[in-house]
This record gives structure tokens, sequence and C-alpha cells, in this order.
């Protein structure tokens, strides 16, 4: 058996008790990478590859030495018998949005294509500091800005293992992509909308975002602060949960951080669903869209096999002993979207201030003044995706403006967030422990549909971006295929600082289906290879 | 010509003390330090860092807000403050907009002729300093030591009428940040910095004309100065039939001349919004107590009781109070000694403060303390020893740390007050000097001094000058 089929807790395991070097299961991962993932994403990069196409295209680099020492030092303390950590040997991909000291970290733009970071973000440090070996940098939509990875300036972008003519999703595309083709058992994402459990469910695999505040942010090349949530791709949900339990916890460089101690993740998922309360809305049934020629919503439903999905996963937890709560009004999500429009673009353009061609990164050769400087650096720098949403970022927080938005989506916000504490509420009707919902409308669309119609694309977050607004975790795990062959998630949604519920619910799940036929069908991307 | 008024308003850049900067763990303080040799990822604006605010700069800016008579604000946020400068390197300053931590509030000035007016506050906020740029063989450096620095900005109303008074204003809020603790203010290093926005109407009118804002003022005379000139600039225009554009101004120091920077166009656009990556900060009744009771007596307040409750003069108190750790220090050693506050009053005012600038050191900085002060003004009170030898013995204090007391005894600079060995003493220089005390006893009276000096030489100035005189008396009546 292929060592890249281990989960990271029988690989940390395996490494641990002296089975199974970390050397030797990095070179089983960076095989892999060689086998499936074809030319990396790069910056104007010419393709020569004729299978290009059927490749996985996670990656944008390697970080070779740096994982090689680790995977050393990893060895040397296992042979000396002491603790090599959660994660010892556990090969481990990182989205290019955080930083790494001493490597360059692009963010999938041509802006930073040179930025090598001068410090390591806490998240990695964390990993890094229980055993992981940290193989290379994956690809994502630039500064994380898309649910396609087409955005990306490092071409040719992830493609969805299942069907490499279709997207991986994103921004977490390379993420999900690498861990779904074997290349690492895990992967470190970002969710700001739904950019984990998108990409994840389009690829087959599990995705947590956790509660806003529970893994810091520092390191994190910010795209919108009060949304941002760094969290683990995985394979399967103790998995995710063993990755989550090594980054969780309160961060002196993020004041965000909740002080709230962390519970023991892999324990919790091992209780029963028994009693517990999964709840069902019909809001999120299918997607609210407003006509633009109306205003009026117009409800669009989900795919067919996506919502059976869901009502087939309710079947099997309330026969595993789970309570099934319908009905749960959640009539809020419909403005997920349009709060998401206006929080997510001004922090964005605030954060992209920054990229100014005078401290780091991309600068335009001899301009004329300080005015050519900026201008040009940063109409030269930022692709398509970044400009869109300085541009609208601006506007909306022009002080021309008689409305302060902001504050009112801020407002909004909060109304997003009253319908979870409502469903969530322990004294309420529903009393839920976790809310079941499809995680996106579709399966993965195909390169080049959706791209450039940002509006639209943007509405199949719906199914996510709430859970941004509320600051709340939802895991996404895998749950059939579709007809044409394409994965199908659902996602689970808990109460603050609950990770240890819906992973518990998602693990019960898990271990009734481990059985389904869908299990056994591999990605195309790795039939190939053998 | 008409009668017009001068209408002043100070805009001030106070920067806290704090031992490190205001949202990373980099030293605030970089005077001198090579250019960016005071910088990590947080304050360069490295993508992907977080602030975390420094809530000795909170303490220090609430501090300045009840010194100030302003409410402090229990529930503060921060703003980000959009613009781009190649010294401000996430192209946006970390500041308060909407809830800053001070509200309201007010100075009161003493003017020179015992007038008092009441210069209001519009606003304190709370925020991160830039770095600075210079040209440099035809290219702009960057230097980001300063990024970062914690600053309280504080802008008065209208309320100021002339250079004088704006000079006082500065002054006094000189004085009391530094009375405080909250800030150096030293406006040549640009602790306090200070630009200045001027208008002039006719007298008895209230409405407010445009302005015109001087930048860098950045010494109190550069205040009085330039405000001058720039009034007198405006009412000469208006009175030649001119209008009066709110042009930006720039005030020359040495040249002691304004020059025009720009014409202020509308207000830039800074598209505020609140600061998501930084909590709201929240102080609790209890901590806003005690902050408002670590306020110490202003110096206003304590000169008035120094002339009250001690009888000194208005210029003494006044000098003894210019320094908070030195009007402590008089204090202490008036309590110590006991007796007549203005023994130690005229001792400050003409050793201590003499001692203090050769030294270089403030009241607090000396190896002399009050309690040695005190001691040394009690052993001349006694007649243990003369004045020369107190004046002596607050330089050894000084430089040995030992006791006064312990100095006399060693040195043995203790005053001959033992009457017989004084005597024989006083016996042997008369039968010395046939011809002297011959005269005195023929009437010539004044030969005294001549004695008394003989005795003092002889004993090296240590005899007890009172009873040399008695013993000298007695043994040349016979």
């Amino acid at each position: 058996m292929s060592y890249t089929k281990l989960s990271a807790l029988d690989i940390a395991q395996k490494v641990q008790a002296g089975e199974l070097k970390a050397l030797d299961m990095l070179e089983a991962s960076l095989a892999q990478i060689q086998a499936v993932d074809g030319d990396f994403g790069q910056l104007d990069g010419q393709v020569t590859d004729p299978n290009t196409d059927k490749k996985v295209h996670a990656f944008i680099s390697l970080t070779k030495d740096l994982a090689l020492a680790q995977a050393e030092a990893v060895d040397a303390k296992v042979q000396k018998g002491e603790d090599a950590g959660l994660l010892a040997g556990v090969p481990v991909s990182i989205k290019d949005i955080f930083a790494l000291d001493g490597t360059v970290t692009t963010a999938a733009s041509r802006m930073l294509h040179n930025y090598r970071a001068p410090y390591t973000a806490t998240a990695v440090q964390k990993l890094i500091d229980a055993g992981a070996l940290i193989v290379g940098k994956v690809n994502l939509d630039e500064f994380t800005f898309g649910s396609s990875n087409e955005s990306s300036a490092y071409q040719p972008a992830s493609n969805n293992p299942w069907n490499t003519a279709h997207v991986p999703g994103g921004s977490s595309g390379g993420s999900a992509a690498a861990v779904a083709a074997e290349e690492t058992p895990l992967s470190l994402g970002t969710d700001t909308g739904g950019s984990i459990r998108q990409p994840a469910a389009f690829c087959g695999v599990v995705g947590l975002k956790p509660s806003y505040g529970r893994i810091s942010r520092y390191g994190l090349i910010a795209f919108a602060s009060s949304l941002d949530c760094p969290g683990p791709l995985a394979r399967n949900v103790p998995d995710a949960a063993l990755m989550l339990q090594v980054m969780a916890g309160s961060d002196q460089r993020d004041e965000n951080t909740s002080i709230l101690p962390v519970p023991n993740y892999l324990e919790a998922i091992q209780q029963d669903v028994k009693g517990l309360r999964i709840g069902l809305s019909p809001d999120y049934a299918g997607i609210a869209y407003p006509n633009p020629e109306t205003g009026a919503f117009e409800v669009i439903p989900v795919q067919r096999e996506v919502n059976q999905a869901v009502l087939d996963a309710a079947e099997c937890l309330a026969k595993l002993g789970a309570e099934i709560v319908e009905d749960v009004p959640m009539p809020h999500t419909r403005y997920g979207i349009p709060v998401y429009f206006v929080v997510s673009r001004i922090e964005a353009a605030s954060n992209l201030n920054r990229m100014d061609g005078v401290k780091y990164g991309f600068s335009v050769v001899d301009p004329k003044d300080l005015q050519d400087l900026y201008r040009r650096t940063r109409s030269e720098g930022f692709g398509m995706q970044p400009k869109l949403r300085i541009l609208m970022g601006a506007y909306l927080s022009a002080s021309s403006k008689n409305l302060n938005y902001y504050q009112l989506a801020s407002q909004v916000r909060a109304m997003v967030r009253k319908d979870f504490d409502l469903a969530f509420d322990a004294t309420g009707a529903h009393r839920l422990d976790a809310l079941l919902t499809p995680t996106t409308p579709t399966s993965a669309f195909k390169r080049a549909e959706l791209f450039g119609d940002s509006v639209l694309m943007q509405y199949a977050d719906q199914m996510t971006v709430s859970v941004n607004h509320a600051g709340l975790p939802a895991v996404t795990v895998p749950a059939g295929l579709d007809d044409a062959g394409l994965p199908i998630g659902i996602q689970l949604i808990g109460n603050d600082f609950r990770e240890d519920t819906i992973l518990r619910v998602a693990n019960a799940y898990e271990q009734a289906t481990s059985d389904a036929a869908w299990r056994k069908i591999r990605p195309m991307a790795l039939q190939e290879v053998k | 010509m008409k009668d017009y008024e001068i209408i002043i308003g100070l805009e001030t850049h106070i920067q806290l003390n704090t031992e490190t900067k205001i949202f990373c763990n980099c030293k605030a303080d970089s005077w001198e330090a090579e250019p960016n040799t005071n910088i990590c990822p947080v304050c360069t604006g490295q993508p992907g860092v977080l602030p975390r605010l420094n809530e000795e700069a909170v303490r220090k800016g609430a501090l300045l807000a009840a010194a100030m008579n302003a409410e402090i604000n229990p529930r503060s946020l921060f703003d980000r403050k959009h613009y781009f400068y190649p010294d401000l390197p996430k192209s946006f300053q970390i500041t308060q907009l909407f809830e800053p931590i001070g509200k309201g509030g007010y100075l009161d000035l003493h003017m020179a002729d015992g007038e008092t007016r009441r210069v209001r506050i519009n606003k304190m906020h709370l925020e991160e300093d830039a770095g600075k740029t210079k040209l440099e063989h035809g290219q702009r450096m960057v230097d980001l030591n300063r990024g970062g620095v914690p600053l309280v900005e504080m802008v008065t109303e209208p309320d100021l009428r002339s250079g004088e008074e704006a000079a006082q204003y500065l002054t006094q809020l000189r004085e009391l940040l530094r009375w405080i603790g909250v800030s150096e203010a030293d406006m040549e290093r640009g602790h306090l910095r200070c630009d200045a926005n001027v208008s002039i109407r006719e007298k008895g009118s209230s409405v407010l004309n445009t302005k015109t804002e001087i930048k860098n003022v950045n010494s109190i005379d550069s205040v009085r100065q330039a405000i001058t000139l720039e009034a007198k600039r405006q009412i000469e225009l208006v009175e030649a039939g001119g209008v009066v554009e709110p042009y930006t101004l720039d005030w020359d120091a040495d040249a002691g001349k304004l020059s025009m920077m720009r014409s202020k166009e509308a207000e830039a656009d800074y598209r505020y919004f609140r600061e998501p990556d930084l909590r709201p900060v929240v102080l609790s009744e209890a901590e806003i107590a005690e902050i408002k009771a670590s306020l110490p007596e202003l110096p206003y307040v304590r000169r008035q009781r120094f002339v009250d409750d001690y009888q000194l003069s208005a210029y003494d108190a006044e000098i003894l109070t210019s320094e908070r750790g030195l009007s402590d220090y008089f204090e202490e050693a008036v309590a110590l000694y006991g007796k007549d506050p203005k023994t130690i009053s005229n001792w400050m005012m003409n050793d201590l403060i003499r001692l203090m600038n050769d030294t270089g050191k403030t009241a607090r900085e000396l190896v002399l303390q009050p309690q040695a002060l005190a001691e040394i003004v009690r052993l001349l009170d006694d007649g243990k020893i003369n004045a020369a030898t107190g004046k002596s013995l607050l330089v050894k204090v000084e430089e040995s740390g030992k006791s006064p007391a312990v100095i006399v005894e060693e040195e043995g600079l203790g005053l001959i007050a033992d009457a017989d060995s004084l005597r024989t003493q006083i016996e042997v220089i008369l039968s010395g000097a046939p011809g002297e005390v011959a005269a005195f006893r023929g009437g010539k009276e004044s030969l005294m001094g001549w004695f008394v000096g003989q005795v003092m030489r002889s004993t090296g100035g240590k005899a007890d000058p009172k009873l040399t005189r008695e013993i000298l008396a007695e043994l040349l009546k016979a």
C-alpha cells in the first residue's frame, strides 16, 4: 500500500512507533506530486505538457529543503524516543496565502510574486511544531478572491482531480485538489465566505471552517479581516479534527483569538450522536438570487442530487439516534451574499492598500513620480479580481456616500447571526446541536463556465457565507457523487466553538457510510496514474 | 483700519512615552537609531500581520484625557484612515474617529496679566505615528523606525486669540504632559508637534472666516512668531481688499518666514471604517476611577498651594513647581526639616538647582535626596557646621553617597565648639600678637574682626564664630 493513501493519524502513529520514517513519507508525498501534479502554477507560465489538462496542478512551489529538515528532525526525535508531535511526519501543503519565513509567499498574485515572507504565520508554526512536514505552497484564487482557482495569476491553476475539466473550487482549490489527489493528506486553507468548504465539497474531501477566533489569523494575508478563518482540509473527519487540534488556541498576535480552552477533538468525535438535534432548513433548499431587472428575489433550487444527499444524510443520522428537526427558519440567509459584497469588499480594498510598490513585492521600473509608482504598480500588479474588489470596496466606503454601508451591512450581519442564535438557543423552539445543509448548490462546474461572472459565482456561496458572518464553525463532508461522477458535499453548522459537536456528527456519518459504493470510486486524476 | 480679532486653533500630536510601540513590541523610542533598525513585520506592514494594542498607550491616553478635564470613553474604538504615502506602510493609519479615547475637555491658560482663558478641546484620540521620509542624493528614503509610535492627537476649538496665547497653551501643555508623565514633550525631538489654524475677523463678529493652516511650528517661539506674522499678513491682505485663501503654509524657523505649501483642495477621502483587527477598548468604571485617582495634583494647583501653605513668593513657587519631581522633593524636604519652609526653598533655589544644572540630573535623579538636604540644613542651624561647609556638603554627598553627618565626622568639618580647646588656641594667638592686643585695649576695637580672622585662619575656618567672639571679648578685656 502506498504511504500516500494513509491517513494523517496513521502516518503520525506509524512514524512515532518507528514503523515509518518521516523521510520515506516525504519521498512518497513528493513522488505523488511528481506523478499527478504536472506543471506547477507559474507567473506568465508557458504550458508545454500535452497532458496538462489531465493534471492536478495543485502546487505553486515546493519547500523541499524545509520539509527535508523537518523530516530529519522528526526521525531524530523518534530515534531518541522523544515525542515527535501529533503530526509527526505528516506531509502538509499550505495555501500560498500564509507567511512562511524565508519562502516566497505569492497569494497567487503578480503583486507578491517576489515577496519573501520575513516571518511565519502562527497556524503554520503550530503545524511545524507538531512535527508536520511542510512540503509546499498550493494554488488559490488571486488573494483568495474567487471560487474556482481560475483567477490565480499562477497558471495552470488547479484542476478538479475527479474530473480535470472541472474546477476544484476556491479559493482553497489547490488545497482541496492536493488532498483529493493524495499529494498531501492535509492542507491548510482559509475560508472567508466558503473558501475551504466549497472546494472541499467539489473535490470530495473534508473541510472545516472553525469559529472565528479559534485559529490565529496572524500571518494569513488578509482578505476580509472580520471573516477570514484558517482551517484544515483532510481526507476524513478524524484527520480534520487532528489538524484542528494542533492549530486551535489563543494567540497573543491576534487579538480576536478566543481564550476558551481547546477541547480534545479526537476524543469528542468518538461519541455517538444519540439525542443530538440536527436541523434542516427550507432556506437552504435553494439559492435566493435578486433578479437584476426587478430586484425581486428568485429562488433557484439546489441540484437534485445535492438535495437528495442532504436528505439521505438526515435519514442516516436519524438511524444513528439523532433527532431531525425540520423546517428551521433561517430567513436572513438570502442577505448573506449582499452583505458579504459590502463587508468583504470594504475590508479587502483596505487590506490591499499596502501593496504600493514601496516596500516589497511587485514594483514598476523607473516610475515618473510617486503617483506613477502607485498607479502603474497597482494596475500592472493586480489581476482582475483584486481590481474589482478594490473598486467596489472604495466605492462603498467613500465618505461621499450618504449611507455608511459598512455600518449598515454590520447591522444586517447581526440579523443573519440572529437566525443561528435562535436555532441553537438551548431554551428555544429548535434547540439545535447542528444545522445540516448542502455545502454548495451544485457540484463542481466546468472551467470557464462561470469565470468572469463574479456576481453569479458569488451567489454560489450562499450556503456557506452566513456562517462567516456569524463567526460559527461549519464542516463539509463528502456525501456521494452526482450523476456526472462529481463529488457532493454536505455541511454541518455548529454553535460558537462547538467544532467538537459538528465533527462528532460528521464522523458518525462518515463511519456509517464507510461501506457506501461511492466511497470506492477514486478520482480520475488518480486512476490515470496507475 | 478696522479692529480685528485673531482666531487660532491648535492641532497637536503628542508622542506618548510608552516602552513599546502601540501595536507591536518594538521599542517606542528610536532617537538617533540608524534608519530601519527598530522595526518588525507588524510596524512595516508586512502582508498578514495584525496589530495588538499596547495597554500602556491606552492608560496614558486616558490619563491625559483626565488631566485635560475630558471624559474618558468607557468603550473606544479604532478606525482605519486610508491614504497613500511611502512612510505609511499599510497605506492606512490606525486611528480613532468615531469613538475616541477622550471626549470634550479644556485647558485653562494662566496668562501673565493674571487673566485666565479657557481653551476647549475639540477632539482627542489615540493613533499610530507614520515613519519619516527624506530626500538623499535625489532619492526619497524611507525610515520606519518611528512608524507605530503611539500618539495622542489633540485639537483645540478656535479659542485662542493671539500668538502669545498659543505659546502659553503649548507651554502649559508641555508642562502638563511632563507633569503627569505621559510624554517627554520635547519639541525638538518631535514628541510634541503643532500645526496652527489661523483666521481673522472683525472684533465683535462671531463668524469663522477662511483659515490658513501653518505646518511645522515646532517650538514655542515659532508658534508665537508664525501666528503673529500670519495674522498680520491676513489683516493687511483684507485691508487691501484681498481675500484670505485656505492655504497650507510652511514655517521656516531659521528664516522666520512662512511659505505657501499648497492650496488646500477638497478634503481627501480617507474612507474611514472600523478597524476589524482590534477589539473595542473597554475601560470599566473601576478602571476609569483608578486612572482619575492616579492623576497627580496639577502644576497650577500645586503652585498656588505653595504660595498659600508655605508662604513662598510666586517666583519661588513657580520655579519649584516647574517640574513635578522637584516640587515633590521640596515638600519632602520641608516635612523632614520641620521648620521654616523658606529655608528649604532658599537652599533649593540657590544651591540644589545649581547642583542639578552642574550634574545634568533632575531632582529625583540626584544622589542627594531630601533626607540629606534636611540634615545639612539642620547641622547648620545647630551650629555644627558653617554655611560654607553646608554648601560643600551638598557636592560631597552627591559625589560620595554618604550621609552628611558621616562626612562631617570623617573629614573633621565640624565647628570647634569646645570652649576650653578654643580658649587655649586663642590664648596662643593673642600671645603672638602683643601689639594688636595693646592697640585693641587702647580703644581700637575695630581690630576685633582681625582677631576673629586670625582664629579662623588658624583653625581652618572651623571655629564656632559665636563662641570665638565670646572668648576673644573675654580675653581682650583684661
